[in-house]
């Protein structure tokens, strides 16, 4: 299998399901001739031209209010938003009329709005945010986030041909960094399911995201320890594959929950909330919560390493949480 | 120019007398406890309704807001649908999911409903004309918005995209002087907001939103530059809302003297009269339009009476399709 890069994976799946299927197209500032800020979309303009890859003015809101429109007639429409920390902008259509409209009225909404998410890179506070919380909060509206090339490709497909609207969160900071083999033909992934990415027994730890790569870090470090620990890839923030965390608390006992967003209210507490009550008999040890703490993303390297999750501080905190 | 004939002015004028039958049977509705929320008079809007939707084809699509009922209408909801759903019936548009017209929409009858987030609808239909581009259909997307709504950025960005991408969009302003409590004056501060298409590269027509008639003559003519891409066109349609903004608000803050000037105005009465004096009605015809009209009210609210509530086990089912 050909081995490329997280954005590669992401470019070729739009890239295919545009190919095979002729409602999909592509919608966002600088997608077009440019092929997005960061290359995302890069040769399909060429490829599928003007009408298909659509360069609009800074305008989310409008743009996210066309896709809604267009979904509602029959298009796939793909967003693409150039941050994530700009959906705010566009947000309105999102958790008000997309999110909302199955319940009310029974169409399918079929539309993806996939940006860029998380830090790392020294962006500061608008250019890195992870704001899934927002979206898992709001009724009717998917959220998905891949840790690798593989799931990146396959989940966006699915997430193209999903009847809902899906938020695709895209961890930028993997975009280049992270290679890993990716079938060149179309597969889906599915959404709503996790992966277990690592089996064990001392303590599970549950994540997402760019957050994935620093627990295995960890868990590598911690096995030398001799801590066996089970790892859990969510993919998908909602809905939340309840079953495959439970049976892994059910399992090991002891958890910890990794995220890159900040700590209250995030993914993290809500994970937390369904394991002491469907698993309380089952702990052994209080739920520990690694994230960010609660502040605006900080621009200065020092400042953000503090900031954002890393493997030592998995480490350390997983190696507490053995010894509890 | 738009050819009628006696038959058309005389649908024109059914399509309006249907609306205002609606609309009052609903108020009545609602004082009588039937309606467990609220709903918003249509009084001073039917004109623009009827008159835009009636310039509209078959195959196009529209996307009427809170005073537009009579698009509804004129598109295929029946009166009873939309009795059950201020009803919060389970035969309503929305299986009493959402609130009187919100939600109210029917694909198959080409209506997209509305969420309160009024300049939304533009971007919404923005989508459909995008969609009738895309797929070189030659159908055009209409739809309603506010002074109210104007002032959100929504508005400005819709019609700058709609400009940009050339899209078959007509853009309908109600301007009704208020919004809720706020009058034009507080609302924008230029003398027309028909001068905003301008700002943004569209044409701009000014109508007088009580007549009818004009309303659908400029209608037709933005429907028919946008089905030869020629790209969208607002229209600023001057009207008075005449009740609150609904039906809970007495609007004691709008002047007595300006209701009663409009009062004259009346888009209905005026063009019952104008019909009667090109003899293009009769007494006769007018009494066959009210018996029609009165049955219809009648059946629609028996039928909402006897819609079901929606069983609360059902309360999850369909967040996601």
């Amino acid at each position: 299998m050909p081995e490329i890069t997280f954005l590669e994976a992401i470019n070729q799946a739009l890239r295919q399901e545009m190919e095979a299927d002729e409602t999909v197209f592509i919608l966002g500032q600088d997608v077009g001739v440019l092929g997005g800020a960061f290359k995302a979309t890069e040769g399909l303009f060429d490829e599928f031209g003007r009408e298909r890859v659509i360069d609009t003015p800074m305008c989310e809101y409008a743009f996210s209010g066309l896709a809604n429109g267009a979904a509602l007639m029959g298009l796939r429409p793909v967003v693409e938003f150039q941050f994530a920390d700009f959906i705010s902008t566009g947000f309105d259509p999102i958790v008000q009329f997309a999110a909302t409209h199955h319940y009310r009225q029974r169409n399918p909404l079929p539309i993806v709005f996939r940006a860029p998410w998380g830090g790392g890179s020294h962006a500061g506070p608008f250019h890195s945010q992870c704001p899934e919380s927002w979206f898992a909060h709001t009724a009717g509206l998917k959220v998905v986030i891949p840790s690798n090339p593989y799931d990146a490709k396959g989940l966006l497909i699915s997430a193209i041909r999903d009847p809902n609207p899906v938020i695709f969160f895209e961890p930028k900071y993997l975009y280049r960094s992270q290679r890993g083999e990716v079938p060149s033909n179309l597969y889906t992934v599915q959404l709503g399911s996790a992966n277990i990415t690592r089996t064990g027994d001392d303590l599970s730890i549950i994540t997402y995201g760019a957050m994935v790569s620093e627990a295995t870090t960890a868990a590598e470090m911690l096995s030398k320890s001799g801590i066996s620990c089970e790892m859990i890839d969510l993919r998908t923030i909602s809905p939340l594959d309840s079953e495959k965390i439970l049976d892994s608390v059910k399992k090991t006992g002891k958890v910890l929950i990794l995220h890159e967003a900040r700590r209250t209210l995030g993914i993290g507490a809500e994970i937390a909330a369904i394991i002491s009550e469907n698993a309380f008999e089952y702990l052994d040890a209080p739920i520990v919560r690694v994230t960010a703490p609660d502040t605006p993303v900080p621009y200065s390297p020092p400042l953000e390493n503090a900031y954002r999750p890393n493997s030592d501080n998995v480490a350390e905190a997983a190696r507490r949480l053995y010894n509890f | 120019m738009l050819e009628r004939d006696k038959a058309d002015y005389q649908k024109l004028l059914y399509w309006m007398m249907l609306t205002r039958a609606v609309d009052d049977r609903s108020i009545s509705l609602l004082k009588l406890g039937k309606i467990p929320g609220t709903i918003f008079s249509q009084k001073g809007h039917e004109a623009i309704s009827v008159g835009a939707a009636c310039a509209l084809s078959d195959a196009d699509v529209v996307a009427p807001l809170h005073r537009d009922l009579g698009a509804y209408l004129v598109r295929g909801m029946t009166p009873g649908r939309i009795f059950s759903q201020a009803m919060a019936r389970v035969s309503s548009p929305s299986q009493g999911r959402d609130v009187n017209t919100h939600g109210m929409g029917d694909l198959e009858l080409g209506i997209i409903g509305y969420v309160s987030h009024l300049p939304q609808s533009m971007t919404v239909a923005l989508g459909a004309a995008f969609s009738f581009q895309y797929r070189k259909e030659p159908r055009v997307a209409l739809t309603f918005t506010g002074d109210g709504a104007s002032s959100e950025g929504a508005f400005s960005e819709s019609l700058n995209l709609a400009a940009v991408l050339k899209l078959p969009i007509v853009f309908v302003l109600e301007d009704n002087q208020y919004a809720y409590s706020t009058p034009s004056k507080y609302q924008y501060a230029i003398p027309d907001l028909v001068s905003r298409a301008a700002a943004f590269g569209l044409p701009g027509v000014t109508v007088f939103g009580n007549n009818i008639l004009d309303v659908q003559n400029v209608v037709v003519e933005a429907i028919s530059r946008a089905r030869n891409g020629e790209g969208p066109t607002l229209i600023k349609a001057n009207t008075m809302r005449m009740q609150g903004h609904a039906l809970h608000d007495s609007a004691e803050y709008v002047p007595t003297e300006l209701l009663d000037k409009w009062r004259k105005q009346d888009p209905i009465s005026n063009y019952k009269t104008l019909l009667y004096e090109k003899q293009l009605l009769d007494d006769q015809t007018e009494r066959n339009i009210i018996t029609q009209i009165q049955q219809e009210v009648s059946d629609g609210v028996l039928w909402a009476e006897n819609s079901p509530y929606p069983d609360p086990s059902t309360l999850t089912d369909g967040v996601y399709a």
